[in-house]
């Protein structure tokens, strides 16, 4: 996990990937019983008066509006909430309303008619479909609710009276159905009504178990992209906003500013990129309780770097383990830098470290003003004590080039514990 | 390679329009050995405009959407093959940087580089000489290096680092010049550059490792 992924991951949060463009939905608002012929005209830029009337004579072909109608109704998802078509007129309603009847009573009449089905099933079926209708248009309300209440929704009675007139409506008219067809054998009509009542619970929830599956996929798609906004939103405030209105507060100040946008970068790098930043996939994270080589260096650097507005650039080849005579190489170097920031009046350090085998250097250099080895009073101990000292301590040697005018540069080796050992 | 006559002609390429901006005012407020000639916001637009502006300097953002620097350089190379490729960067993860020298960039630079260092590098990347930043110094160090699980040396030619060419590396981590170099190793600066070029036509080419192995290798010294 690397920018890379982080710039792809951000890019994936904030474009949903050709999603609503082509999809059809079923309009929310305006709709004379599910939306299914305003989504169709507006997915495909015509008249809604017409697809209305196309599903009305096709529903006098043996009712296939009717039945095309409701396979758009429950495969067709509602629009997003936020999505609004322009209000519809009374004229247009009434006209909806006008071609719903004309449809139903063109199948039931033309079915009738031509006796593809006589009158009492067409009664049966009937109040079957409007009994589904209503459970139906109730389910619609209630999308996108929460998933327990996933009937009912949260329109309270009104929705609990239409919910179970529906369920209502669809037994009478099974019921009706069946009483007619079967010739009360009673086996018979005792398997079939639950049949019946199975098939029943079947078609009433088949749109529920769509929607449910549906709109879980997406809330938690929605919930996970938000959270991940939230985070990096909160993370940025904290930090990057903090750090801008300080600068702001110090622009008289270069070093002061300096130190603060460098502090900052080197924060935001270690989140981004760190051990456990945002940008890595959480491996690794047992190895923050103990810091390898690498970062301890990275960190008394940083330490620097913030204490004396300095830049400290630092570049390590390898990384091991820490010991203790590490850590002591890392305190000599911190040391060194700390020098070369007190004295060398330069902005910038260089420091490279590099892991062998069988042994750690370190360099600290700086382009600085230098100085005589030989003439520094005899009072002053930061080299030789807490560099030269700490470094003969462990084991190390400490090497020193510098001249007046030439800068300094400050070797540091130190064997590895595994050979000397 | 075009420098003796007039400036060096550059092309920006960053998807921040602000640090774009930004270079540009420096590069022709602090000098008239370089001159920018056009920029580029995309991978798309930057190809375009390279095939349109034959630039001397490229100077590419590693980090774009769409690709980033590594996509336009597979694209507009080919067909530009007077053009050089730096590239500016802030990233600071190994393989992105070892990526787009990889693709064909000559050099690498961080975006916090100064002004004149910038000139200098730019100028130097269209003498046809390499630029290597101390970080990316040590990335190739630290790639080439010998360790338990490196993969095994098939051309000794391009998957080993001669000693001089380790020595000019580790110089060039601890922040020398080149002239430094030069006058530290008993080297002409001529000698020196031509290490760093061979050093960056090894890392470009070899075979010694898989960058993502490498990457995970990084830890386990």
């Amino acid at each position: 996990m690397r920018d890379a992924d982080i710039e792809r991951a951000a890019s994936r949060a904030v474009t949903d990937p050709a999603d609503d463009a082509v999809k059809m939905r079923r309009r929310r608002s305006g709709r004379a019983v599910a939306g299914v012929a305003g989504g169709v005209a507006d997915h495909l830029d015509v008249k809604v008066l017409w697809v209305r009337l196309t599903f009305a004579l096709f529903a006098a072909f043996g009712g296939a509006g009717v039945l095309a109608y409701g396979m758009l109704w429950v495969f067709v998802p509602q629009a997003k909430r936020d999505v609004r078509t322009a209000e519809v007129s009374r004229k247009e309603r009434q006209q909806a309303r006008g071609l719903l009847a004309l449809g139903i009573g063109l199948a039931i009449g033309i079915g009738t008619l031509s006796n593809t089905f006589n009158g009492w099933v067409a009664g049966g079926i009937g109040v079957t479909l409007v009994g589904v209708a209503l459970v139906w248009q109730e389910a619609d309300q209630s999308t996108r609710r929460r998933a327990s209440s996933l009937v009912l929704g949260e329109g309270g009675r009104g929705a609990l009276v239409r919910v179970l007139s529906g369920a209502a409506l669809v037994i009478t008219g099974i019921t009706l159905f069946l009483v007619r067809s079967v010739d009360l054998d009673q086996m018979q009509f005792a398997l079939l009504s639950v049949l019946a009542a199975l098939i029943g619970v079947a078609v009433l929830t088949v749109p529920f178990w769509l929607r449910l599956v549906r709109d879980l996929g997406e809330e938690r798609r929605e919930r996970i992209r938000s959270e991940e906004r939230a985070e990096i939103a909160a993370h940025l405030h904290d930090s990057v906003l903090q750090t801008l209105a300080l600068i702001q507060k110090q622009a008289e100040a270069p070093r002061e500013v300096l130190r603060l946008a460098r502090g900052q970068e080197r924060q935001l790098r270690g989140w981004l990129y760190g051990p456990s930043g945002y940008g890595r996939s959480g491996d690794k994270v047992d190895a923050a309780d103990r810091m390898t080589f690498a970062e301890s260096v990275a960190q008394s650097c940083g330490e620097v770097e913030d204490t004396f507005a300095i830049q400290v650039q630092q570049v390590v080849v390898g990384d091991c383990e820490l010991d203790e005579r590490l850590t002591g190489l890392v305190f000599a170097a911190r040391e060194a830098v700390v020098n070369a920031a007190k004295h060398a009046e330069v902005s910038e350090v260089s420091v490279y470290a590099e892991v062998e085998p069988e042994q750690v250097t370190i360099f600290v250099r700086d382009r600085g003003k230098g100085f005589d080895p030989a003439a520094v009073p005899g009072d002053r101990h930061g080299l030789a004590d807490s560099i030269r000292g700490r470094m003969e301590r462990n084991g190390g040697e400490l090497r020193l080039r510098t001249a007046p005018g030439e800068g300094t540069e400050v070797q540091l080796h130190m064997p590895r514990e595994t050979v000397s050992a | 390679m075009t420098s003796e006559k007039g400036p060096v002609r550059v092309f920006l390429v960053d998807d921040h329009g602000l640090f774009r901006a930004g270079v540009r005012a420096e590069l022709d407020s602090i000098t008239d050995e370089v001159e920018v000639v056009g920029e580029a916001g995309t991978v798309g637009e930057a190809v375009a405009g390279i095939g349109h502006r034959k630039p001397d300097v490229v100077l590419l953002d590693v980090h774009m959407p769409d690709g980033g620097g590594a996509e336009v350089l597979r694209r507009a190379r080919p067909e530009n093959p007077e053009t050089v490729f730096l590239a500016l960067s802030v990233s600071d993860a190994a393989e992105d940087v070892i990526a787009v020298i990889r693709a064909g960039a000559r050099g690498y630079v961080t975006k916090t580089i100064s002004s004149h260092e910038l000139v200098r590098a730019v100028v130097r990347v269209s003498e046809g000489d390499a630029v290597f930043s101390p970080r990316l110094a040590g990335f190739v160090l630290d790639a080439f290096a010998d360790r338990p699980g490196a993969a095994p040396i098939s051309d000794p030619e391009l998957d080993l680092l001669t000693p001089r060419e380790r020595d000019v590396l580790r110089l060039l981590a601890r922040g020398y010049a080149y002239k430094e170099i030069a006058s530290e190793l008993f080297i002409s600066v001529k000698t020196v550059e031509t290490h760093v070029s061979s050093v960056l036509r090894k890392t470009q080419l070899s075979n010694r490792y898989e960058l993502s192995r490498w990457a995970s290798d990084r830890r386990l010294v």
